[in-house]
């Protein structure tokens, strides 16, 4: 035991003594460790707000399907769902997309009767009349229109709409409403001229959720026309797509890796001939091979964890902090009004186990040999010096 | 879903290590064939540093396959929430039922590893290298091993699908199912209660027994209980040990302890329990070679240091399992 | 006849069969009693070095054999080598060979580093030496900013921290001024006195005309031409 941590206490003093060679090396091990890190906290974070936000999304979403593509659904659907043992609610809903050329961007339009749960306006009032809505605050940056201007829409018949602009949403809200314009039902089915007595889906609330992937079954029967959705599902979609999306990136900068591998590598291969000498001189006077070995251990892993925590720290500061300037373009999608949202710091030791795998793991194996070749040193050299 | 984090981490160290190992099965046939201790040239002074190369190598590999097998199990129980029907690890492994050959593949490579570098020290201590021969070809079938490990794991890994729906720990560890997991849940748990804290002190008083008497055949009856005795407390964390950490009379899942909601319990049992399994099975492996006069004493005075291990290990596993059983408020009246 | 070092034509060749091929050493036949200062005396080529390095546990003969206690150490493997290498040796070299920028104290304790003792112990047969040698007061002092007179002593303790029984040197006053070599010589002479068992190669006469040397093994062409007693 003791003779570990003198061999340990050796290895940070030599370590020290060559300050200039290993800052460096440190440096360049951190930086890649703190782009994977990055990678890593700001896909898991964004799941983790997804799923939160899933909370509230409803347990079931039915849909209608007509030749396999989603079809308006007849609002009487509701009714007799609401009739199946353990629905809470069946109401039918009302919206739809609307691509808006002046911003290039697509919003979500929501026709409403009451309020919409969880989301807070962050000044006037929701819309009750003809002509009216509030939107989300990507809507309002992307058509500079606060609470109290017009909006015009174009709609269904290619006919400009002035709404007027009665509330505004908060920041908080901003990854559900940031593209949103509600407004009342009437003048959605109005805006889009909607057939009576259809609506876009029908939200189900089930009282047990043990019991959703039964009434989502019961509902299939009932109406095999429709497909439902269950929050379950939605859930393992994001996963998905998350994993997917932070896999692909790590595989980009995998070449990263790559790349601090050969120079550490080259940096353990590249050994100094006064270090050689020093290796020499401990083994004259009575360490072995084996105690060698054990010394660049030591070193490799105090390097290791040295760039290990600085990357953490820096991937930290930089997802955290400074919201991810580098990688949200990837990680977040292809929608163009994209919210400005603090992300809730979330270090998941999991991820941390992973990303230790990924980077310390292709350092270690690419010092083995060179670390050997300098253990093998002859100690006869040192004589005849 | 190859692009998992979790996984590709697996999937790329476990690649890394089995080229290493390659390299290393390279270098033991090199000095297999070129061994000759007894000669002084530059050839055998070579081949005498490489064996610490090979060395640091496996040790660094066996680190590796420890860490991964604890990876593997809590990645597999991660990606549970894709499968439609999974709860825990069991369910993930079902929807591609090879990733129980991994499991077991890496918990044979665990104790294949450990066996090797203890061999490899005790052979480094002695001052003829007397197993050098030995050595490196059981380094070939390590090699194999993780060869095989790496396979399973990826055939694993890439032939999951969401789309199919699996069965979980609920239905395949149940008294009604068949197999073995359904032969286990359904022992009746008194029995099964008696049986493994009989096992237990059996074991410990074997291993007490030989610290005292140095008897070839209790050694080898130390290694024979060491394997028992594993066998006996999976089937006992599956038949009653894991109903007092859930506290619930049918679930027998032995993953479901590795989550967070259990305190991560799983880790420091099935740890305490395979490192008590390890050391007890070391007399008995090395008794044999206490014929080779160079190796006896080494062997000797380590052994003692194993049995002490194996009891202490062996007993802290009792002690955590046991605890919810004692201490709990779950009880079990009339099972 | 109390033999400690003892070897039975010790061969050293190096890269043998190539075109490079060096005979360092041939046939060389010797025998050291305990308390003996030997002098191994020749210019350099002449296999001094080489010899040394052998009976020192450095490396291993080519053929031969060599007896160091009592222990037959041509066929040991590195790790055997380097333990009796470790316990019975000290090694004094011609060019002190300290690790620079580290301190006196950690100097002089490097050889302790690999065996199980404490940092307390270390330290306390540490300070003890370097006491005995006049240096203590220098303890933390890198030994870059060392005078060569005080450079030398800390050799000299590093050499002595095992408790070693026989001192190897190597050319000990190559780097030295005529006082230097005077002090060396009468610390060396200490250490006889006290029981240690010193071998020395050297081509400097005030070495080996010195007279405490009791034998002197003339080298040339790696071999041993002549043994005298003095």
């Amino acid at each position: 035991m003791m003779r570990h941590l003198k061999i340990l206490e050796y290895a940070l003093s030599s370590l020290l003594r060559r300050k200039y060679r290993n800052i460096s090396l440190i440096a360049v091990y951190a930086l890649t460790i703190g782009i994977l890190a990055s990678v890593l906290f700001l896909t898991y974070s964004l799941k983790l707000e997804a799923t939160r936000i899933l909370v509230d999304a409803p347990d079931i979403i039915i849909q209608k399907i007509s030749a396999g593509r989603h079809d308006l659904i007849p609002a009487i659907y509701a009714e007799k769902i609401r009739d199946i043992p353990g629905v809470g609610s069946a109401e039918p809903r009302y919206w739809g997309y609307y691509y808006d050329p002046l911003s290039h961007s697509n919003y979500t339009l929501i026709g409403i009767d009451t309020d919409l749960p969880g989301l807070s306006l962050l000044e006037g009032r929701m819309p009750s009349g003809a002509a009216e809505c509030a939107i989300g605050a990507g809507v309002g940056q992307a058509r500079i229109a606060g609470t109290g201007d017009t909006l015009t829409l174009l709609n269904s018949r290619d006919t400009g709409v002035e709404f007027s602009v009665t509330g505004t949403f908060r920041s908080e809200s901003n990854i559900l409403t940031n593209d949103l314009v509600v407004m009342t039902k009437k003048e959605l089915l109005r805006f889009f001229d909607l057939p009576a007595r259809r609506s876009t889906d029908i939200a189900v609330t089930v009282h047990n959720p043990d019991e959703i992937a039964t009434i989502a079954g019961k509902i299939k029967q009932a109406y095999p026309d429709t497909r439902p959705i269950t929050k379950s599902e939605i859930i393992r979609t994001y996963d998905a797509v998350f994993n997917w999306r932070s896999g692909m990136m790590l595989t980009i900068f995998a070449s990263a890796l790559i790349a601090f591998c050969i120079l550490a590598w080259d940096k353990a291969t590249g050994i100094s001939a006064e270090e050689k000498h020093e290796i020499g001189i401990l083994k004259a006077i009575g360490w072995d091979t084996a105690d060698i070995l054990e010394l660049k251990f030591w070193e490799g892993i105090v390097i290791s964890l040295t760039s290990f925590l600085l990357g953490l720290l820096a991937a930290f500061i930089h997802v955290f902090y400074l919201k991810a300037t580098i990688l949200s373009p990837v990680i977040k999608g292809w929608s163009v009004l994209f919210p400005e949202f603090r992300l809730t710091p979330y270090i998941d030791i999991y991820q941390i186990f992973v990303l230790a795998f990924l980077t310390i793991i292709p350092y270690v194996a690419s010092t083995i040999i060179p670390s050997w070749k300098t253990a093998i040193t002859d100690p006869e050299n040192v004589m005849r010096s | 879903m190859i692009l998992h984090p979790g996984i590709l981490a697996l999937i790329i160290g476990s690649a890394i290590v089995f080229v290493m190992m390659l390299y290393a099965s390279i270098e033991g046939i090199r000095i297999i064939s070129g061994w000759d201790f007894q000669s002084s040239s530059e050839k055998q002074l070579d081949l005498e540093r490489r064996t610490y190369l090979i060395s640091s190598i496996i040790k660094y590999v066996l680190g590796f396959e420890v860490l991964s097998t604890l990876l593997f199990i809590y990645t597999v129980d991660d990606i549970h929430p894709m499968f439609v029907g999974a709860m825990c690890a069991t369910g993930s492994l079902n929807v591609n039922p090879i990733g129980w050959y991994a499991l077991y593949l890496k918990i044979l490579v665990f104790f294949c590893a450990s066996l090797w570098i203890m061999l490899n020290s005790l052979d480094q201590k002695a001052e003829d290298f007397p197993l050098i021969r030995p050595k490196y070809a059981a380094l070939i079938f390590i090699t194999v091993l993780i060869g095989f490990d790496l396979f399973f794991e990826t055939r694993y890994f890439l032939g999951l699908n969401p789309e199919v729906i699996t069965s979980c720990c609920g239905s395949l560890f149940t008294d009604t199912s068949s197999g073995i997991a359904g032969e286990l849940s359904s022992l009746s748990v008194r029995p099964m209660m008696w049986t493994f804290y009989i096992a237990v002190v059996i074991f410990i008083s074997a291993a007490l027994l030989c610290m005292k008497i140095q008897a070839a055949f209790l050694r080898y009856v130390m290694s024979a209980l060491s394997i028992v005795l594993f066998g006996i407390s999976i089937a006992a964390m599956i038949s009653f040990i894991s109903l007092y950490i859930y506290e619930m009379p049918s679930h027998h899942c032995p993953f479901d302890i590795f989550q967070k909601n259990y305190h991560f319990i799983g880790y420091p049992i099935y740890i305490s329990l395979f490192c008590g399994v390890f050391f007890g099975l070391l007399p008995g492996f090395f008794q044999p070679l206490k014929k080779i006069r160079s190796l006896r004493d080494t062997i000797m005075l380590s052994e003692k240091k194993w049995l002490v291990m194996s009891i202490l290990f062996i007993m802290i596993f009792t002690a955590i399992s046991s605890w919810p059983v004692v201490f709990g408020s779950f009880t079990m009246q009339g099972y | 006849m109390d033999s400690l070092i003892w070897t039975e034509n010790a061969t050293k060749i190096y890269n043998p069969r190539k075109p490079d091929e060096i005979r360092a050493l041939e046939d060389a036949s010797l025998n050291i009693e305990k308390g003996e200062v030997v002098v191994l005396k020749g210019p350099s080529g002449s296999g001094k070095t080489t010899l040394l390095s052998l009976i020192g546990c450095m490396g291993r003969p080519t053929s031969g054999r060599i007896v160091i206690d009592g222990k037959d150490v041509a066929k040991l493997t590195e790790r055997f080598l380097t333990l009796i290498r470790r316990r019975t040796f000290g090694f004094i070299f011609q060019q002190f060979n300290l690790i620079r920028n580290v301190s006196v104290l950690e100097n002089v304790l490097l050889p302790l580093y690999p065996i199980e003792m404490s940092f307390a112990d270390m330290r306390g047969r540490g300070e003890k030496i370097l006491g005995d040698l006049g240096i203590r007061d220098r303890m933390l002092t890198k030994v870059n900013k060392l005078s060569g007179g005080e450079q030398q002593r800390v050799a000299i303790a590093r050499a002595l921290i095992n408790g070693p029984e026989i001192i190897i040197a190597d050319e000990p006053t190559a780097h030295l001024d005529r006082k230097l070599s005077t002090d060396l010589l009468r610390i060396l002479k200490d250490l006889n006195i006290a029981g240690k068992t010193i071998v020395i190669a050297t081509h400097d006469p005030f070495v080996y005309d010195h007279p405490f040397i009791k034998r002197i093994v003339e080298m040339r062409d790696g071999r041993i031409q002549d043994i005298k007693l003095t």
